[in-house]
């Protein structure tokens, strides 16, 4: 059987998995990363976002083949950084979080579009996120806690 | 027994689709959701999965004098970030999907769907846009219009790929792209519709309009607008009620979970007037 190789949250590991096999499934089943959380399973929610190669991408619609020496960063990774602390820490002081399911995904949509824009606007802050659903906050939270770690993290992305 | 390829070069792409039954996996952000059976269960692909979407030669923008050449690997995110990009063209981007999405999603991807709702082809169909269809030994050149020829039904044979879109640039007087969805993000198209148009002292010189999932393919009709072109501007909104008339038959949309066939045509229609009263 061969392997396919990636690295994942800057490890390099390998998988016999097939490669039509969901990259979320390997994320939480083999290596243990349940912070990709599923939701729709079909693109529709955000909740398993995760970076391929530095860009935001839904794990549930990347097969594993496509990630075979590529990069992967999930949750877990992206919380080891200074801009993934900064996120969490601004996501708590502005109420972002309510039951939690949707705040990986949210997170390093967050991350993403910081890294495109570091200092956006609202809207644009809107349609970097636009492709996450929460179901508690309304969303006005979340809004402030990206724009108080744009405010914050001057220099970070 | 290989049941799988990932290549990492375009020859040897070619070579294993000449050689082997297979599928072409880009972005997958379609293929897997048809293919999806349930979390933890593996997409089940009927033919050999060749994953396409890291090759690097395939991962381009470039222009010519008349062109965008866009390789078929690209993400569409990368086109709303390129400044040479069509305008009409980065509107159906701007509103397809996700950002997540974008990042995966390619232009070939939506043409090889062929679904009547993808958010591009209305737009890649009024460009006048191609395809260079490749295999291991020949190449070919072709409309997109020409690639599609049913709902999921295209000309492509089992060992061709898509491995450019090749969009005219062309400026127009006025042009733009309507999507009528459920949702901002994330939304499939209950209606779309675009136009492109130019107009030389008051008179309609070029004139072009397309539909999106009102009908099996997008619904293009060259021999109307060449039947109102070259004519004043003040006549045109004159015809308006004919005009519409003339499209009322082609648009033939069906009811599916998104919206229902009378909702659609009515909204197609008022689109089209709409258009009309306020070019």
């Amino acid at each position: 059987m061969s392997k396919i190789t990636f690295i994942l949250n800057n490890k390099v590991v390998s998988t016999t998995q097939h490669p039509t096999v969901r990259l979320i499934d390997v994320l939480r089943e083999e290596f243990d990363y349940t912070g990709v959380k599923e939701g729709c399973g079909e693109g529709e929610c955000g909740a398993c976002s995760v970076l391929l190669n530095d860009r935001l991408v839904n794990s549930c619609l990347v097969p594993l083949g496509t990630v075979h020496d590529q990069k992967i960063m999930t949750i877990e990774g992206l919380s080891e950084t200074p801009q993934g602390k900064l996120l969490i820490e601004s996501y708590s002081k502005e109420g972002a979080v309510q039951c939690g399911f949707c705040t990986p995904g949210m997170l390093m949509a967050s991350h993403s579009l910081l890294n495109e824009i570091p200092n956006p606007t609202d809207l644009e802050i809107k349609i970097g996120l636009s492709g996450n659903l929460c179901r508690c906050t309304g969303y006005n939270m979340i809004v402030n806690a990206v724009r108080r770690a744009s405010k914050e993290g001057v220099g970070l992305w | 027994m290989v049941d799988y390829f990932i290549p990492t070069t375009l020859i040897d792409t070619l070579e294993f689709i000449n050689n082997n039954e297979a599928k072409i996996i880009s972005g997958a952000t379609d293929l897997m959701v048809q293919r999806k059976k349930g979390a933890e269960i593996t997409p089940y692909f009927t033919k050999k999965p060749v994953f396409v979407f890291n090759i690097k030669e395939l991962n381009f923008i470039k222009e010519s004098y008349e062109h965008i050449h866009i390789g078929a690997c690209t993400p569409v995110s990368d086109l709303l970030n390129h400044k040479g990009t069509p305008s009409l063209l980065r509107k159906s981007i701007e509103v397809m999907a996700s950002p997540a999405l974008r990042n995966l999603a390619t232009l070939p991807g939506n043409i090889i769907n062929a679904s009547p709702a993808g958010d591009t082809l209305p737009i890649l169909y009024i460009l006048d846009a191609s395809v260079k269809i490749e295999t291991l030994n020949s190449n070919r050149i072709v409309k997109v219009k020409d690639v599609i020829t049913g709902p999921r039904r295209t000309i492509l044979n089992s060992n061709e790929m898509i491995t450019e879109v090749i969009v005219p640039k062309e400026e127009f007087t006025k042009s733009d792209f309507v999507k009528v969805g459920g949702r901002k993000a994330d939304a499939i198209s209950k209606i779309s519709f675009t136009y492109a148009v130019k107009i030389k002292e008051n008179k309609i010189i070029d004139l072009r309009l397309a539909f999106g999932a009102v009908g099996p393919v997008i619904i293009r009709k060259e021999e109307l607008e060449e039947k109102y072109t070259n004519i004043e501007l003040s006549k045109f909104k004159e015809l308006k009620q004919e005009i519409i008339n003339d499209y009322r038959q082609y648009i033939t949309p069906i009811n599916d979970q998104r919206s229902n066939k009378e909702y659609r045509k009515k909204v197609a229609l008022n689109l089209l007037g709409d258009f009309i009263d306020t070019l």
